[in-house]
This record gives structure tokens, C-alpha cells and sequence, in this order.
């Protein structure tokens, strides 16, 4: 072998193994993440911790409310959130080839880099403070405002995938423009926007900083969306900085299960849109 | 003699506009002095041709040419190219598709469209066809709008193939049966002229007979222009073939006499293969 191609070789070589290492470091540390908050909180969960509500130390007590919670929180932005995310995704890719447009765009990629506590403050300010009190409905939105630009731009990305032919195709049997993009174009990137929406929903259940000041919490069950309403995050945060043991015991178990439940919204959704076509 | 490719355009062009419509047949559409452009590039120079109701009319020419321009014209499917600009006249049946205030989706109704790809929805085969029905509700029942996809799957010479999956995907069917699937569904809206944009220049070979006895087999019914590559396609299934070279219209003449004894020296150097 020449000595050029031994070079060649070996810089391959190493580069391959450089990229593994990486790939192992990330997935070891995620990996390492999940078994240890599956070790911390197993000792604490039970059928009880599930659907009880909170009492005071050294009663047990559970997470029943927060997880009905932050359902209906999560259940309130999508309601809210999906149908503006993927009107503006739709509208973009399929309209948005002028200046507007890559105003909108612009627009939407700073949206995501908001912090998500400033839309918490904004919301407080706009929703919070003329209602005079936190609501389930200040939470939804706030959780909707984050959710609104991750779903238009993933929307974009997916409806552009949408072969042109295809539009051609509806047009050219006389449909017009508003019924090939919504029975055609759209129905053909569904599976990618729903794939969007889930990633939106696992994104925002996870939020803590802008429900602190819009949906606030609650120690009790409530189904008002103008009453105050627990969620995971919030719940998990009060107990992790509380100094009673009992309490972070609580939230490692409510970490695991607000996991569990971000596992099961991909799953669910996975099945659903699987490729039927 | 002239020499070089231009000034023996020019020449060819001159005798071109004096060609009388072939088979002095009435023309289904008139293309008048038809100039198109895409955005500064002019793609089409001062084309006219008459197309004769109810035969194959095939367009040939090296690629660039402006066949598929010229075809894509004739339903306005241009219009949803930005920056396009069109000057001249597209009369069909005597009326100028061109005119402000034309339907559109109408004449789009009227004149169906084979893409070069085939391009079925990602929907149920029977959905496929019965798209363009649906859209432009033809149809009144069920059971009516059922007849209707049996019979252009009929048409398309593809029912016996799918009649037992209609409720599967169209994107489970081979590459030749998704044209022919929609040949079918341009089919199903009854249009009066069919235009095909290299209907087959992604088949193989038996797919691409299935593809040309279907042609031959649809003119006693309809006016088709056919866009094509392939020379020898365009000798088997045109009654009336036209030659484009560089936007502009060289020759049209019957296709027998197109390929044994061309009136330009242009389209016999094309159609012997000294150049293009």
C-alpha cells in the first residue's frame, strides 16, 4: 500500500471513530438522564400517588390533579395553538414567496427564541392582570404562543416536501387553488404536519417557567378554565424546592411519570400517523 | 443556400406559416402568432399552428425547443409559473382562452392533462379518478360517480387490473399503471382535448405500448397532443406531427409525410439525427 493511501485510511479511521464517540457521549448522558430519574422515582409511585391530590407532609398524597392538569393545559394550547400553527405553516409555503412572507418567516424563527418566561410575563400582563386572577385559560395560551411558530415553520417544511407534480396534477383537473391545497397538497403532508404538532406538544409539556404566573397551580382537582389549575412542572418544581424529603421524593415520581406521559403522546401519535398511503 | 441554423430557421419559419391546416379538417384549436416568455427569455416565437378536432398530434423537437411550453398553453397551466407573459391568441373552438374574464377551472375541465411523471394523489385509486368529478360535481349519486371511474378506468384500459383494490392506494400500483391511473382520472371528466406531456418517457417499453394503444384508441373520441422525445412514438401514434426548433415552428405536415419525405431540410436533419 502506498503511503498516501495508509494516511487516507487511518484519518478515516479516526474520524469514524471520533463521530461514534460523540454519538455515544450524547445518547450515554440521555440514556444515563432516563435511569436515573426511573430509579428515583419508582420508590415513590403507586396507583394512590396517581390519582390522589397533594396533602401536607408526611400524609402521602399524590399527583392526580397535576396530571388532569396538565391534560387540560395541554389540551387548551393545542386547541388553540395547532389550528394558527399550521395556517401560518401552510400559508407560507404555499403563498408566502413574497416579502411578507419572509417577514412572517422572519418573524416566526424569533418567536421561537423568545425565552419561554417572557411569554409568561406577556400573557400575565395581557390575560392575567385584566381578569384579575391566574386561570387554566392564561396557561393554554401561553403555552400556545410558544407552540404557534415550532408548528408553522415544521408545517412549512413539511407542505413544501409536497411534490409540485402534484399540484399540477389537481389544478389541470380544474381544481382551484384553495381545493388543491386543501384536499390535496395539505392531506399529502399531513403525516409530517402531525409529526410537527407531536413535537410541539412534548416541547411545551414540559414548560414550567410560563405557566408560574398564567396557570399558577393548584393543590386540588379543577376542570374551570378560569380557575386556577396544577400542572407537572409547576408541581415538580414546588416539591423539588421544598426541604422536606417526602416532597422530592414526590417530584423524582412525578418526573418519571411526566416522562412517561410525553412517551406515550409520540407513541400515540405515531401509530396514528403511520404512513397509510 | 443558407448556411447557418438561424437564418435557415427564419427561411423554414416563412414557408411554415403558409402550411394550410393538415387534412382541411376543422380545427379544434387555432394557435395565432403566440409569443411566450418566461420572465425576460423569450420561450415561443410567433408560433401558429391549427389542430384538427378528433386526431393525434404529436410535437417533436430537441429538448428546449418549446414543445412543452406550446402544450402547456394550451390549458393555461402556465399561469401558475411566476413571471410568465403570454401575447398572441389560443382560440379554441373559436374562442380566445387568453380574453381577461376566461374560466379557468372551466377550460381546464375541458382540456385535461397527462404529466410527464405520473403524479396520482396520495389517495384510493377509485378517490384518484373520481377527484376531477368530485371537484366539479358531475356527478349526482353514488352509484353514478362509480359508473364514472369504471368506466374511465375502462377507458384507460386499466379496470381489470385495479377493479379488485379500488380502495387501496394508487401509490401501491406500478409506475405504468399510476399513468394510465391518470390517464384515467383526466379522462373521467369527459374533456374534449387531452393534452400529454412525454406520457411516457419514464416507462418501459411495455408499459409504453400499453401507453401509445391507449393514444390510438382515444382519438376516435378525442383531440390529443402528445409531446414527445421519442421520434419513433410520435411515427406510431400521430396522424399530424410538428416540429419545433429554438421557440419557433419549423414544420407541420402529416406525420407519414413528416418522417419519409419532409418538406425542411431542418426536420429531416432532426429526424435523421444530424443534430439535436
Amino acid at each position: 500500500m502506498r503511503k498516501v493511501d495508509k494516511l487516507r485510511r487511518s484519518r478515516s479511521a479516526t474520524m469514524t471513530t471520533l463521530t461514534a464517540l460523540c454519538t455515544l457521549v450524547a445518547v450515554g448522558t440521555l440514556l444515563l438522564i432516563l435511569i436515573y430519574i426511573a430509579m428515583q422515582g419508582i420508590g415513590s409511585l403507586s396507583f394512590r400517588f396517581l390519582v390522589d391530590s397533594p396533602r401536607p407532609v408526611g400524609e402521602g398524597g399524590g399527583i392526580g390533579n397535576a396530571i388532569s392538569g396538565t391534560l387540560v393545559l395541554l389540551g387548551l394550547s393545542a386547541a388553540i395553538g395547532l389550528p394558527f400553527g399550521i395556517g401560518v405553516g401552510v400559508y407560507l409555503s404555499e403563498f408566502g414567496g413574497g416579502k411578507f412572507g419572509s417577514v412572517v418567516r422572519f418573524l416566526t424563527d424569533t418567536l421561537t427564541g423568545i425565552p419561554s418566561i417572557v411569554t409568561g410575563v406577556f400573557v400575565y400582563t395581557i390575560v392575567v392582570v385584566p381578569l384579575k386572577h391566574f386561570s387554566a385559560l392564561a396557561g393554554g395560551i401561553a403555552l400556545a404562543l410558544i407552540m404557534i411558530p415550532i408548528v408553522a415553520r415544521t408545517t412549512e417544511e413539511m407542505v413544501k416536501l409536497v411534490p409540485h407534480s402534484l399540484r399540477e396534477g389537481a389544478l389541470a383537473l380544474g381544481a382551484p387553488q384553495w381545493r388543491t391545497t386543501l384536499g390535496v397538497v395539505v392531506p399529502a403532508a399531513a403525516s409530517g404536519i402531525a409529526t410537527g404538532a407531536m413535537l410541539a406538544i412534548a416541547r411545551i409539556s414540559g414548560e414550567t417557567a410560563p405557566l408560574l404566573f398564567t396557570a399558577f397551580g393548584s393543590r386540588f382537582f379543577s376542570y374551570y378554565l378560569d380557575q386556577p389549575i396544577a400542572s407537572l412542572t409547576v408541581q415538580i418544581y414546588n416539591y423539588a424546592i421544598s426541604p422536606y424529603d417526602e416532597w422530592h421524593a414526590q417530584a423524582w415520581a412525578a418526573t418519571l411519570v411526566l416522562m412517561m406521559m410525553i412517551l406515550s403522546i409520540n407513541i400515540v401519535v405515531r401509530i396514528f400517523t403511520r404512513k397509510r398511503f | 443556400m443558407p448556411s447557418t441554423l438561424t437564418t435557415r430557421i427564419a427561411v423554414a419559419e416563412r414557408a411554415a406559416e403558409n402550411t394550410p391546416a393538415p387534412s382541411g379538417a376543422v380545427a379544434k384549436i387555432s394557435v395565432r402568432n403566440l409569443n411566450f416568455y418566461y420572465g425576460k427569455t423569450q420561450a415561443l416565437h410567433d408560433v401558429s399552428i391549427e389542430i384538427p378536432e378528433r386526431i393525434v398530434m404529436a410535437f417533436i423537437g430537441p429538448s428546449g425547443c418549446g414543445k412543452s411550453t406550446l402544450l402547456r398553453t394550451l390549458n393555461r397551466m402556465n399561469d401558475v409559473i411566476p413571471a410568465t407573459r403570454v401575447a398572441g391568441e389560443v382560440l379554441m373552438d373559436g374562442t380566445d382562452i387568453y380574453l381577461p374574464g376566461t374560466d379557468v377551472v372551466n377550460l381546464r375541465r375541458k382540456v385535461g392533462m397527462v404529466f410527464q411523471k405520473s403524479n396520482p394523489f396520495p389517495k384510493t385509486i377509485f378517490d384518484n379518478v373520481a377527484y376531477g368529478l368530485r371537484i366539479n360535481r358531475l356527478t349526482k349519486t353514488k352509484s353514478e360517480l362509480a359508473d364514472r371511474v369504471e368506466q374511465a378506468l375502462n377507458d384507460a384500459a386499466l379496470w381489470s387490473e385495479v377493479k379488485d383494490r379500488l380502495q387501496t392506494s394508487a401509490l401501491s400500483l406500478s409506475g405504468g399503471q399510476q399513468q394510465r391511473l391518470c390517464i384515467a382520472r383526466a379522462l373521467a371528466v369527459r374533456p374534449e382535448v387531452v393534452l400529454m406531456d412525454e406520457p411516457a418517457s419514464a416507462l418501459d417499453p411495455i408499459a409504453t405500448s400499453k401507453i401509445e394503444e391507449l393514444i390510438v384508441d382515444l382519438k376516435q373520441r378525442y383531440t390529443i397532443v402528445i409531446v414527445t422525445h421519442n421520434m419513433q412514438q410520435a411515427a406510431r401514434v400521430s396522424d399530424t406531427t410538428a416540429f419545433f426548433l429554438l421557440g419557433k415552428l419549423i414544420e407541420v405536415n402529416s406525420t407519414e409525410k413528416m418522417f419519409t419525405n419532409p418538406t425542411e431540410k431542418l426536420t429531416e436533419d432532426y429526424i435523421t439525427g444530424r443534430f439535436g
